[in-house]
This record gives structure tokens, C-alpha cells and sequence, in this order.
């Protein structure tokens, strides 16, 4: 069985970003970047199901520039086996990102394709159900939990009033939620490991994919900003306070 | 020129998201049309008949569709998009899930957690979990917009509008049902609540978070919401969970207990308009930007807060 895995490069989710003040866009230059957290559970995950036997195959894949191959090299750190880069050094919208990883499924033919729910920069939380829709595939968003054989998947997910366990038939996609599993550490030994796995690069401009963006970014700006307000003493002056103030207690 | 707007429900009610996401539908300035897809959702259709400046409901009735299959709803609506310029959903998990499925077949690309409405084509929608805002233009065809509620108030009911069935016979090979867990409560809804009080991992334990969290909630008429670590922890049920990939909120007053206040929690609350933070922590990132900040241990001003309260 074989699993593919979508990361994307993303800025570290512990760095405050600032805006550029021309509200040309966010200034990525000289951040930490790092593998999208949610990604990182999916690699997880897929790393686990190999372990457990589950899957004997593990292709990470990236959308993005050249640096890209850094989160790539992290994920088969990870455990996971191969890894592929769509090399560009334009920022793809999801839809184009959905229609590239439809040709590398198309080309590889998985079982599984297992992705975060969001990346933690643009927050479209879009990639996954598109890439379903394309490939006329199943799809389960939000996983608590994963149950997996060889027909079939079996996926808790997390609702807005609780949770839902869908069955679906394979070939599937999933989307991971924060608790599905913590991802691990790599351990030394496994990232020299990693260097020696293979790593293909493909431009994705050679792959006959639309990737025109479709839509145009006006202006970026940041939001308005709340100040701190008072410090009370204790619990009767904030009750004093919210009295004079909200007609809601 | 019409718009749709896919109702969010649970085959009784309408939910309060939807009525915000109409509000923002209407802005497009064309009329729009609600559909209500589910299974004996008739009093869903009802109540979408009556929100104020909608023309008319569809009603479509299936298994899969009052189970929230993506599958089955994103073929529902696919089956009638080329009657409407845009498609529009509230941004909650039914809507998140089946509109990049429609957009992608419809070759559109979607406007993820629309915050404001500039023009017909023009958003704006936070990026960075809400750290920058983007005003964005879309050249597609056609609209395929979800909308963050929290940003938008709620249509009234005032209207009666007719409702149209619609057909829809079940797609072959969608997932199945295999179980459910509903959280049912007394409570307000998290995301519609004039207060909320919230919890985080400085309660310790679920009983403390029961004790402290949903007591001091319940004296209030609050809706009880919780942070990541929280819920992690299982001091709460996920549903609870506020923030980037929780429930995005605005109430009038946000009234955290033992919260840090990473970003990613403030990003589901900083609209709030009022936000009291209780931690013994002085240092704890929340209180930058908390309207009243109180350094003391929960476990004692709690109670306190609550003696103030029967005065």
C-alpha cells in the first residue's frame, strides 16, 4: 500500500510575521521556515501505518521553490521513504497546488493521499477536498483518528458539535486535525539516513498544468491591533468594573 | 444574477452561522437563494423561508445528505451551479469541507474565510491565523466564497420566501456513516453567545474545568469554551476549542480562565468585544491584550468573582 504525503514550506509557526508597510504582501525574507504543522501530523501518521505494516510505501511531496527540499529532507527524516519537489518559485494558489498533486497521483497511483486541513500561512484549508473533487475521490476532513486496512478506511473527525466516524472506500483523502498524533522528534542517525534517500525534482511549469493565479491580490494589511487595557487587584474591582461598564452582568 | 447559499443546520435548526454568512451573501447585491439539504429538514426549510431578504429555499432530502457527506452536498449543489454567479457558506466544518470541492470542479478558486465584502468581486480575509489581513479580487467565472461568521451580524427573521423542492438522488460510492457523537447542552451556542467564559490548561483537571469553567458559565448564561492545550489535555471535548483551527468567535464578553493566550487562541477571539483574563502567570502573553487583566489564581478569584456576582 502506498501513501502520499503533501507538506508545504511555511513560516515557523512560533515567528511573528510582519507586514511590509507598502502592503505589498508579508516579508518572508530571513524567517525561520518550516514543514506546515498540520503536514507534519499527516507525515506522522503515514510514517506510523508503515511501522505498523499498514503501508510499505511513503512519498512526501512539495509544491514550492528550491528551499523546499529542506522540509522534504525533514520528512524522511520522519521515516518517510521517497520524496518529490514541484520545483516553482511562484506562490501557488491551492487550486493550482490541487491540480499538480492530481498528476503526481495520477503518475503514482496511491492508495491514500494524507494532507493537513490548512496551511498555517494563507489558512484557505482548500488543498485536500479540491484534490478529491479532481480525482473524484473520497475524502475525510478534520481526522481524530485513523483505523486502515486494505479496502477501506475508517476516520473520526472533529465537528463543530462533536465528532463523525466515516467509512470510506481506498483510494481516499484525508485531512488531519491537531490531535491525531504528536508528531516525533528525528533522531540523528535517521536524519543522516534521510540525506541518502531519493529525492526528485520536477519544474512544474514541464507538467502542462494551469497554474495562473486567479485572484488578485489588492493589498496586504495588518489588522487593527488591541491594546492592553487595565490591571484590577482583585476580583471585586473586576466586578465593579465590568458592572459600570457592560450592561451584560 | 443570482447568489446560493448553502444552509448549515442539524436537520432541526437552522444555525446561527448561516443567518451571518446571508448578511455577508447579500452584499454581493444580487438575490439570493437558500439551499437546505438534509434529511426531514423541513423545519430547517421553514425557518430559511423566513430570514430576512431571501427570494427563495430549495429543499433537497436524502440520508447522505442530512449526514453532511461533502460528497453528496458538493454533487447537490453542482447539479444546479450553473443557475448562480456565486455560492456562498458559512466557514464552519460542512462548509469548509464541501466548497473546495465544488470550486475545484467548477474550476474556481475558492475565498477561504471571507471577514469583509469591498465590492462584488473584492474580500478581505485574514491570513497568518489573522496576523495580516488580505483584500483579494477574484477573475474567476463565478464566486465560491465561505465566510467567517464572527464577522458579520445575524439576518432576521422576517421574511417568506417560497420554498422549491428540489431531487436528488443519492450518489453512488460516498462514504458511509459509521458513527456519531453530539455534544447536546443547555448552554448558548459557542459561537453565537453574548459571553463566553473559556478554559485553559491552568485548570488542571476536567473536574476543575467543570468546577471552575462551567460553573462560573452557567451562574452567567455563558457558552463554555476552551483553549487547544485544554482540550488536548481532555479537560473539554473538541468542540469546545477556540481559536485558529477551533471556533472563530465575537462575543461581547470573552472571559478567560488559566488561558496563556498563544496567537493561536487569540485568533479565534480577538474580536471579542470585551476580554477579562484571570492567570497567575503576569507574564502570560493574554493579558497584552486583555481590557482587564486579574494576576491571581484562578482557584481563588473564581470563587471570589462568583460571591461579587450574588451581591
Amino acid at each position: 500500500m502506498k501513501i502520499i504525503v503533501p507538506i508545504k514550506r511555511v513560516v515557523d509557526s512560533n515567528v511573528k510575521i510582519r507586514v511590509r508597510v507598502d502592503g505589498s504582501g508579508v516579508e518572508l525574507a530571513n524567517l525561520k521556515m518550516a514543514i506546515n504543522p498540520y503536514d507534519e501530523i499527516a507525515v506522522e501518521e503515514a510514517v506510523r501505518l508503515r511501522e505498523a505494516g499498514t503501508a510499505t510505501d511513503v512519498l512526501v511531496i512539495s509544491v514550492g521553490p528550491t528551499e523546499a527540499q529542506q522540509v522534504l529532507r525533514s520528512a524522511l527524516a520522519m521515516g518517510a521513504d521517497r520524496a518529490l519537489l514541484i520545483e516553482t518559485e511562484m506562490a501557488l494558489e491551492p487550486l493550482a497546488v490541487a491540480k499538480l498533486l492530481k498528476w503526481a497521483v495520477t503518475v503514482e497511483q496511491p492508495d491514500l493521499v494524507i494532507l493537513g486541513r490548512q496551511a498555517i500561512d494563507d489558512d484557505c484549508n482548500q488543498v485536500g477536498q479540491m484534490l478529491a473533487a479532481l480525482l473524484g475521490w473520497q475524502q475525510a476532513t478534520f481526522a481524530s483518528k485513523i483505523v486502515m486496512n486494505k479496502e477501506e478506511i475508517v476516520v473520526a473527525r472533529e465537528v463543530d458539535d462533536g465528532q463523525q466516524t466515516l467509512r470510506l472506500d481506498l483510494p481516499a483523502v484525508v485531512t488531519t486535525d491537531l490531535r491525531l498524533n504528536e508528531p516525533r522528534y528525528a533522531s540523528l542517525p535517521s536524519i543522516m539516513k534521510a540525506k541518502k534517500k531519493p529525492l526528485v525534482v520536477t519544474p512544474a511549469a514541464s507538467l502542462g498544468v494551469d497554474t495562473a493565479h486567479r485572484l488578485e491580490i489588492v493589498r496586504t494589511f495588518e489588522p487593527a491591533s488591541r491594546k492592553a487595557g487595565i490591571k484590577v487587584t482583585d476580583a471585586a474591582e473586576l466586578m465593579v468594573r465590568l458592572r459600570a461598564e457592560l450592561n451584560i452582568i | 444574477m443570482t447568489t446560493l447559499l448553502l444552509a448549515d443546520h442539524d436537520n432541526a435548526t437552522l444555525k446561527d452561522p448561516t443567518r451571518r454568512a446571508l448578511t455577508a451573501a447579500l452584499m454581493l447585491g444580487e438575490s439570493v437563494h437558500v439551499l437546505v439539504a438534509g434529511e426531514n429538514a423541513a423545519a430547517v426549510a421553514n425557518q430559511a423561508s423566513a430570514l430576512q431578504g431571501v427570494t427563495k429555499v430549495l429543499h433537497a432530502e436524502a440520508s447522505s445528505l442530512g449526514q453532511g457527506i461533502s460528497e453528496a452536498i458538493s454533487a447537490l449543489i453542482l447539479s444546479i451551479s450553473d443557475q448562480y454567479t456565486a455560492v456562498v457558506a458559512a466557514a464552519t466544518a460542512v462548509g469548509k469541507s464541501v466548497m473546495p470541492r465544488v470550486a475545484a470542479k467548477l474550476d474556481v478558486m475558492q475565498v477561504s474565510e471571507v471577514t469583509a465584502v469591498l465590492g462584488s468581486d473584492t474580500f478581505e480575509r485574514p491570513i497568518y491565523a489573522g496576523n495580516a489581513v488580505q483584500a483579494v479580487r477574484s477573475k474567476d467565472k463565478k464566486l465560491i466564497i465561505t465566510v467567517r461568521a464572527s464577522a458579520f451580524a445575524a439576518a432576521e427573521f422576517s421574511g417568506t420566501a417560497p420554498i422549491q423542492k428540489l431531487c436528488f438522488k443519492e450518489e453512488p460510492c460516498t462514504p458511509s456513516l459509521a458513527g456519531r457523537t453530539c455534544s447536546t447542552s443547555e448552554r448558548p451556542e459557542l459561537t453565537s453567545a453574548k459571553i463566553v467564559v473559556s478554559g485553559g490548561r491552568g485548570l488542571g483537571s476536567s473536574e476543575n474545568f467543570e468546577k471552575v469553567v462551567a460553573t462560573l458559565a452557567d451562574k452567567i448564561g455563558a457558552a463554555v469554551g476552551a483553549s487547544r492545550a485544554a482540550v488536548d489535555a481532555g479537560f473539554a471535548p473538541n468542540e469546545w476549542q477556540v481559536g485558529q483551527t477551533g471556533k472563530i468567535i465575537a462575543p461581547d464578553l470573552y472571559i478567560a480562565l488559566g488561558v496563556s493566550g498563544a496567537i493561536q487562541h487569540i485568533a479565534g477571539m480577538k474580536d471579542a468585544k470585551t476580554i477579562v483574563v484571570i492567570n497567575s502567570d503576569p507574564d502570560a502573553p493574554f493579558f497584552q491584550v486583555a481590557d482587564y487583566g486579574l494576576v491571581a489564581d484562578l482557584f481563588e478569584a473564581t470563587p471570589q468573582f462568583l460571591e461579587e456576582l450574588a451581591k
